[in-house]
């Protein structure tokens, strides 16, 4: 039986990441977040200018919504079954049955509607993940990974952040195992997953996906103006900072995290070679963080507005990762 | 980035929570280390609030002149723009537009009155007041 009292609270860095690790861990396989998004292939990088939120592109330091629940199912012979909803009272009866027949559950919801998440975070952003794993009264018990302890949301906000609507509009989307996780051939699994993320890195056919995409958006940033419309252009790259997301990685945007899973397919491969790249990794966060540093301090008028020097920052961290990409396509060989 | 350099700044964003960050500990190994935040993050964050509140600021003293209706303040103050009202709605972005003029707006139906609210998030008799 799964009541309510066995599920463990684990906070996490990223909300799919955390939640997916949480459910296979409950349901009797120890996974880490990090193992959860190598394993996933869930790194990446895009920009995709002709989507806009709130006026600005479209850029992420991951693959879109969704790709850890879809990509861990073959890995881990885990067929994970998601259902949406047309209304908001279906939405809520099937959650509802999930739960009093023991099941934990996950959602996706929007950041906006949920009343436990600090005013200044709550933007009209869809693609929330938090854990369902029991009721009190009209409460729903929330696991949000991204929170140091478990929350809890009234059902009528739960509802309206469930069935938000607007660009990656969650639907009521929920998700549960079928059957239990089986462990992996770890041999396989890794080096296979690993190399999906080298693909799409280095040999994605957009250039606006992986390193060429960070190419891409060093351009960008580089014709920025400085002079009158400076207000727009600092909108810009503030925008490319929070993309690396506040709750969530810290500036690092998901290299930090990828760097612990690169450390630990060299302690089950016994492939110090992966050690040596997770390093090289953490490096490479530490760029971004000093991206966004000079970012920040031109946002906040500490140094003048000067999109060519922040471009070179970009251009610098599009060439470290290409390497990088590279080496570790060699090392899974 | 080490353990002992995770930015423990406090930022008022984050409303008191700490956020988790992957950095190598002592140990040598890279791990989960609790952040109160990095004044960097607070900085955009808090940018993209402001513009947010600029523009309902702007949209206020507009409305309160006649020039807007007092649909174009209660959206920004949603933190929406006229693509997300109009995908919430599910009404073509040139209604919405069309609405944002006082004139039209006196005379929006209760339904369509019902449906913005709905969609914002706040009670019908709202829509028509203008408090901060």
């Amino acid at each position: 039986m799964n009541t309510p009292s066995d599920f463990r609270h684990q906070h996490a860095s990223h909300c799919e990441s955390g939640v997916m690790s949480a459910i296979v861990r409950h349901y009797g396989l120890p996974l880490s977040e990090p193992m959860a998004l190598g394993l996933a292939s869930a790194i990446s990088f895009a920009y995709l200018p002709f989507v806009k939120l709130g006026g600005l592109p479209l850029v992420a330091y991951r693959m879109p919504p969704r790709a850890i629940i879809r990509g861990l199912q073959k890995p881990l012979g885990l067929k994970m079954r998601t259902e949406t909803f047309r209304s908001a009272e279906k939405g809520r009866a099937r959650l509802d049955a999930l739960l009093d027949a023991g099941q934990v559950v996950g959602l996706q919801t929007s950041v906006f509607w949920l009343p436990y998440f600090p005013p200044d975070l709550r933007f009209h952003f869809n693609a929330h993940n938090v854990l369902a794993y029991g009721r009190d009264g009209d409460d729903y018990l929330l696991s949000d990974p991204v929170f140091e302890e478990p929350v809890r949301c009234a059902s009528a906000d739960l509802a309206r952040a469930r069935f938000a609507r607007g660009v990656l509009a969650p639907k009521g989307l929920l998700y549960y195992p079928e059957g239990r996780p089986v462990e992996p051939d770890w041999q396989q699994a890794i080096p296979a997953a690993i190399r999906k993320t080298v693909r799409i890195m280095l040999r994605a056919p957009l250039p606006l996906i992986g390193v060429r995409g960070v190419e891409r958006v060093a351009r960008a940033v580089e014709r920025l103006p400085a002079g009158e419309q400076v207000a727009q252009s600092k909108l810009f790259v503030g925008h490319l900072v929070r993309m690396q997301e506040e709750i969530g990685t810290g500036g690092g945007g998901f290299r930090y995290m990828y760097a612990s899973f690169l450390e630990e397919a060299a302690d089950r491969l016994a492939r110090p070679a992966f050690a040596d790249l997770a390093g090289e990794l953490v490096e490479i966060g530490d760029g971004w963080r000093e991206f966004a540093l000079a970012a920040a301090r031109m946002i906040r008028d500490r140094d003048p507005f000067d999109g060519p020097r922040l471009a070179a920052l970009l251009r610098h961290q599009g060439q470290r990762e290409r390497e990088l990409f590279t080496r570790l396509d060699h090392a899974t060989r | 980035m080490k353990a002992e350099d995770v930015p423990q700044e406090g930022n008022t964003t984050l409303g008191g929570q700490r956020k988790a960050m992957y950095a190598r500990g002592a140990d040598g190994r890279i791990g989960i280390v609790a952040s109160q935040g990095w004044e960097a993050e607070e900085i955009v964050t808090r940018q993209a609030v402001e513009e947010l509140e600029r523009l309902a600021a702007d949209a206020r003293r507009r409305a309160l002149a006649g020039e807007t209706s007092p649909l174009e303040y209660h959206m920004y103050r949603a933190r929406m723009d006229i693509t997300l009202l109009s995908q919430v709605t599910g009404l073509w972005a040139w209604r919405v537009r069309r609405h944002l003029r006082p004139a039209v707006f006196a005379r929006l139906s209760p339904a369509l009155r019902a449906r913005y609210a709905a969609a914002l998030g706040i009670e019908t008799q709202r829509l028509d007041r203008l408090d901060p």
